[in-house]
């Protein structure tokens, strides 16, 4: 192996690591909130780059029918626990979260679709498209199970990931699909050429990694979702709606889920299950971060990149192998550092 | 044995053995076989999540192991089906007992999640081999062969499933109400309980966990004879999903529920695979999308699985007879009254620069009840927690009889005849009274797993059992018996850990809160019987709120404040004690 | 149209199949301090807890003459403020954050103005401000609890044992603080296992044991009442 090669695998290993960072750092964020241990990331992921996809062939993407279904069932979840009375404003407030929403982010794909929109434009709206659903996901899902143990909501996440999964075979079919990249640029750099696509990733992940930070350190509500995390009670005592702060942690994860579709539907070919894979390597690497640490699990991300970049030049075979067979050290180490605390 | 009692099992094992000769059409039998398959793997799973509290996704590699080394064996070497049997099943347990060593001690949610990393990695593992064939598999695999019967077609190998399921089943409960399963059951809830009274956690972990691999790996001997192929499509990750939704759909620890959900979904998945799509007219597959609402729905609405409420509506069987016995567990000889039993030297423990317990001394001499008094946050649960072996001490030590207690864990401390109640009582609802009794007597029996699989540790069950309604009865609980333990009233419940503690046949009780929620009467009641122990030569050290109660019952007091000793004697003059009216009633501000 | 702040009436609550408040009334005027005091094990906590809605009770609370609202979110925006025994502060999180987050409910101004004064209050807070309030002593992490609650600008601020585990200079210290918050306007209910101190600052006492309330007056009075020593050291059989 020579130079070469290596830095092509280098840049290799980095690109998809930022994308596993993406990921886990959704993973984590979900379970610093609200403990669910949310496997269906990589669902919003597939859903992201299929719906880009789409929108690259000016069709109107199946993914609006799947949000109108979502809201559809939250809104019946909704009434139903109304049936004993409600006042008028939460019916209405039920509606137009439910209902209009979706109602008019469909009709406003219906419209755009056709048209051959600019790559920003179709980014944007995929994202637009896909982040309402982690609402639902959490109104229809997790919101009953909101003080169960994590253990239940794991599997939950499982039955979702099967749901959400089963979903995405409905509405998209089996074929897979590869979307165009942001830009079709290409830039020299010495030795290397690097795809303008993968400055985006680069850009995306550092830009979300910096956003999150300045939501968690610096603004209120950010600190609040902390708060919720760290203490429930002492968070419920201080007013803190920790019905909110789930609703928070699940749109920002779908958004950045549908930012990661963006990014990696145009550099591999996407099914209605490659999402589960994805999100597994994010997985690791948010396990690496102890599902509390996101500098750790960038990095770890970064790492299992790289890792799976070399292992599948020098031993393809066995590169699954060898990825999911690193969480159990992981596991046992932290395993091992937690019951250190406990005696505390 | 009650031919009553039986009368359900035999009749539906009559139903099941008929089956095959009625004029049904093939593909019930088929689907009658996978179900059988997958109920073998769920009765492992159920004991294992259900009554062990151990999540896994993982269960179907150890199907792969089992099928794979029947499947080399036998194309390969040609070994009979027979020998490769036990094989299969070892093979599953070797494989079982190092992954169950780093499993079961990963903390909480990181089990399941250990399991999905290993159920993976070993799929991917199966595929790569080229002795399993990669990806194609291996073909060719023979037949069972009995007597030169051939097990060749779906009926005859229907019997030989259902065979082992039944069999495995029978087993599962004998394990399930043995000693060694009162242990696995009192897993659940954090086995604090089990631990206080001998059973070793990690040892009941394992066990539970080879059991559920080994008769994983015989539902992959069997499958591998069915199929006569295998690859590793069947042994990956989403089919450890699926069992995982049949033992949740069955519901936790109940073993005949595990065969209920496993039919459960494989009739559901037959529905949506053959009938669904040929009546709406699409080729779509909704079978996840169902799975993984089913599962969700399940969670939210039935956390304890369907099963109990087909138990609801199928006839109550009459109870099970309290065992009498002719051989008496035997006990131990108490110390005479007065010498020290217990002997806590200079406790001390801090939280980093917060010191909880400060250099506390004090004895628990036999035939005498000492109460450990104190304000709240004085120490008193944190200095009965070094003493029980759930805290570690930073300085000092306690005694028994000379011997050094402190570093002991608390299953070593049970040995020594130190028994103890829990603040938060801490029995298992679904058991019974009588078997929640039982438990305390852990460390008096000796029957192992195979035994009580086997069901052949009979004569010493039925001692434990007739020593557990002894203690029962002597508390005057024996009504409840046959009741789960989850039906009695707290003040109930609190003497039932009592009845429990008696059970070990202590020479030292420690009560942590005794009276609390006791209604007047029941506060007499166990004042009584304290004190008829104390005769007996029992010693008694309890820590209480209620100062009515230990007024009136204990020999000497122990009054701690801010985790110092400021005040011994016996109940009137402690009262009188200027340091402990300040400690109680606060000083002037 | 009654003058009072606060009205219990015949509060029962249950854990699971215990009850452990067998009908508890208790009426509070609006400026005072009311202590509830009684042995340990005596449902005191649980009586804040019930008015903070954190546990479920049957029986009447009504909050300025109205039904108390139903969430606890909501409560605390009524103006109803607990600091509970265990302080349940956020420990991995710095002392301003704890504080900042005390005024969640409240306008960014609102926070600014109280903010001041809180450190203008808590001297010792302010000299730690960056300070994870894990690390922080007892004293000091009961000042920020009572800091964090005052961020809410209550209106009835509910004191669960603030003088737990505390060294009795600090727990003077802390009644001090307590005391002088009245005349901010804030009502007080205070919770207290220290008879003697509480009733000290207080206008009105409760005694509680065994989920009834065995006695209750002015202060000055109750603190002299025999009935007291006996319901914390008991009678001898």
């Amino acid at each position: 192996m020579d130079a070469m090669i290596a830095t092509f695998l280098i840049q290799d290993g980095v690109t998809s690591g930022a994308i596993y960072a993406l990921l886990g750092l959704a993973l984590v964020l979900v379970f610093s909130v609200t403990r669910v241990i949310f496997i269906p990331q990589g669902e919003f992921v597939a859903y992201g780059a299929l719906t880009l996809a789409l929108l690259d062939s000016s069709k109107v993407p199946a993914t609006i029918s799947l949000l109108v279904f979502f809201g559809a069932i939250a809104f019946l979840l909704d009434l139903w626990n109304m049936r004993r009375g409600a006042d008028r404003g939460t019916l209405l407030r039920s509606v137009a979260v439910n209902l209009v929403l979706p109602g008019m982010i469909y009709g406003l794909t219906t419209l755009l679709a056709p048209l051959g929109l600019p790559s920003f434009v179709k980014a944007l709206l995929t994202i637009l498209i896909i982040a309402p659903m982690g609402f639902y996901v959490y109104r229809i899902a997790y919101r009953p199970l909101a003080d169960a143990s994590v253990l239940v909501l794991l599997i939950c996440s499982v039955g979702v990931h099967l749901a959400m999964m089963g979903l995405g075979l409905v509405f998209f079919g089996a074929e897979g699909l590869r979307a165009q990249p942001l830009s079709d640029a290409n830039y020299t750099m010495g030795m290397l050429m690097v795809p303008a696509q993968s400055l985006w990733i680069y850009g995306a992940t550092i830009g979300i990694m910096i956003a999150l930070y300045v939501f968690f350190e610096r603004t209120l509500l950010g600190k609040a979702l902390r708060a919720t995390a760290v203490n429930r009670l002492g968070a419920r005592l201080v007013g803190v709606r920790t019905q909110l702060t789930g609703v928070t942690a699940f749109m920002l994860a779908a958004t950045i889920g549908a930012v990661s579709g963006v990014l990696i539907g145009p550099i591999t070919t996407i099914y209605y299950d490659t999402g589960f894979l994805i999100g597994l390597k994010g997985f690791v690497a948010a396990i690496i971060g102890g599902l509390a640490s996101f500098p750790i699990t960038a990095i770890a991300a970064i790492a299992v990149g790289l890792i799976e970049a070399f292992a599948s030049f020098f031993a393809s075979s066995y590169k699954e192998v060898i990825v999911f067979g690193l969480i159990i050290p992981v596991l046992v180490w932290l395993s091992l550092s937690n019951a250190f605390h406990e005696e505390e | 044995m009650n031919i009553q009692r039986l009368l359900p099992g035999l009749t539906s094992i009559a139903f099941l053995a008929v089956i095959p000769m009625l004029p049904v059409p093939p593909f019930w039998i088929t689907v009658l076989n996978n179900i059988g398959l997958a109920s073998l793997v769920t009765i492992g799973l159920v004991l294992l999540t259900g009554v062990g509290g151990l999540t896994s996704f993982g269960q179907a590699v150890f199907c792969g192991f089992g099928a794979y080394t029947t499947a080399v064996l036998a194309t390969n070497y040609g070994i009979s089906s027979w020998l490769t049997l036990p094989l299969s099943v070892i093979i599953g347990g070797v494989i079982a007992l190092p992954l169950g060593l780093i499993t079961v001690r990963l903390s909480g949610h990181f089990l399941p999640l250990g399991t999905i990393a290993w159920g993976l990695s070993l799929y991917y593992l199966f595929g790569k081999i080229d002795m399993l064939g990669r990806y194609d598999g291996i073909t060719g695999i023979p037949p069972i062969e009995l007597a030169g019967y051939r097990f060749l077609s779906d009926g005859a190998i229907y019997y030989l499933i259902w065979f082992f399921v039944i069999a495995v089943a029978i087993g599962a409960r004998n394990l399930l109400d043995s000693r060694t399963g009162r242990g696995i059951r009192a897993l659940r809830g954090g086995g604090q309980a089990a631990e206080a009274f001998g059973v070793n956690i990690v040892r009941a972990k394992l066990t539970v966990f080879v059991f559920a691999a080994v008769v994983a790996a015989l539902s992959g001997w069997l499958y591998a004879h069915m199929q006569r192929n295998v690859n590793p499509t069947p042994f990956g990750l989403s089919m450890g999903i699926e069992y995982l939704l049949m033992a949740v759909v069955g519901g936790s620890g109940h073993v005949w529920g595990a065969i209920f959900g496993a039919g459960l979904v494989i009739i559901l998945k037959e529905l949506l695979q053959r009938f669904l799509p040929a009546l709406l007219g699409t080729t779509t597959n909704f079978e996840m999308i169902v799975f993984g609402i089913l599962l969700v729905v399940i969670l939210q609405l039935a956390r304890d699985g369907l099963w109990p409420f087909v138990l609801k509506i199928l006839p109550k069987r009459p109870p099970k007879p309290i065992p009498t016995s002719d051989h008496k567990l035997p006990k131990r000889t108490l110390a005479p009254a007065g010498s020290p039993l217990i002997k806590v030297d200079k406790a001390r423990k801090a939280f980093g620069g917060l010191v909880a317990v400060n250099d506390v001394s004090f004895e628990v001499p036999a035939g005498r009840i000492v109460g450990l008094i104190g304000p709240n946050g004085a120490g008193k649960s944190t200095t009965f927690n070094l003493i029980t072996g759930i805290a570690s001490l930073t300085s000092g030590s306690v005694f028994y009889q000379g011997q050094k207690l402190s570093g002991d864990s608390p299953r070593h401390i049970a040995r020594h005849g130190i028994a103890r109640t829990f603040q938060h009582a801490k029995i298992l609802p679904e058991m019974s009274v009588l078997e929640n009794v039982a438990l305390g007597a852990h460390l008096r029996g000796s029957a192992g797993v195979f035994k009580s699989f086997l069901h052949v540790e009979r004569d010493e069950e039925a001692t434990l059992l007739a020593e557990a309604a002894h203690q029962l009865a002597r508390v005057g609980l024996s009504e409840y018996a046959n009741r789960p333990a989850g039906d009695l009233a707290l003040g109930q419940i609190r003497i039932l850990e009592i009845a429990r503690a008696l059970a070990a046949d202590p020479t030292v009780l420690l009560l942590d809160e005794p009276a609390a929620g006791l209604r007047h009467g029941e506060k007499q009641e166990l004042a009584n019987l304290l004190k008829k122990l104390r005769e007996e030569g029992v010693a008694v050290l309890l820590v209480d709120h209620d100062m009515g109660f230990v007024m009136g019952l204990v020999d000497h007091l122990v009054v701690l404040d801010f985790g110092t000793l400021i005040a011994e004697g016996n109940p009137a003059e402690v009262r009188r004690h200027p340091a402990v009216i300040a400690a109680y009633l606060g000083g002037a501000a | 149209m009654s003058a009072n702040l606060l009205e219990l009436s015949d509060i029962h609550v249950s854990y699971g199949r215990a009850e452990v408040l067998h009908g508890i009334s208790l009426a509070m005027k609006p400026g005072s301090i009311v202590t509830v005091i009684g042995a340990n094990g005596a449902g005191k906590s649980t009586l804040l807890n019930s008015i903070m809605g954190i546990v479920p009770s049957r029986g009447s609370i009504l909050y300025n003459d109205s039904p108390v609202p139903r969430s606890v979110e909501e409560r605390v925006a009524s103006g109803l403020c607990l600091v509970p025994e265990k302080r349940e502060l956020f420990a991995t999180m710095s002392v301003e954050d704890n504080i900042e987050l005390g005024g969640f409910l409240r306008s960014t101004s609102e926070r600014a103005e109280t903010r001041e004064d809180v450190y203008i209050r808590f001297p010792r807070l302010a000299e730690r401000r960056k300070q994870l309030a894990g690390t922080l002593s007892g004293g000091e992490r009961q000042m920020l609890a009572l800091a964090r609650a005052l961020m809410s600008r209550p209106r009835l601020l509910l004191l669960d044992e603030p003088s737990l585990g505390l060294a009795p200079k600090i727990v003077v210290d802390i009644l001090n603080i307590v005391s002088e918050l009245r005349k901010t306007g804030v009502s007080i209910l205070l919770v207290e296992q220290n008879a003697r101190a509480a009733l000290e600052i207080a206008d009105e006492g409760y005694l509680v044991e065994l989920g009834e309330v065995k006695l209750s007056g002015p202060a000055s009075e109750l603190a002299t009442n025999p009935a007291l020593m006996e319901s914390y050291l008991g009678t001898h059989a």
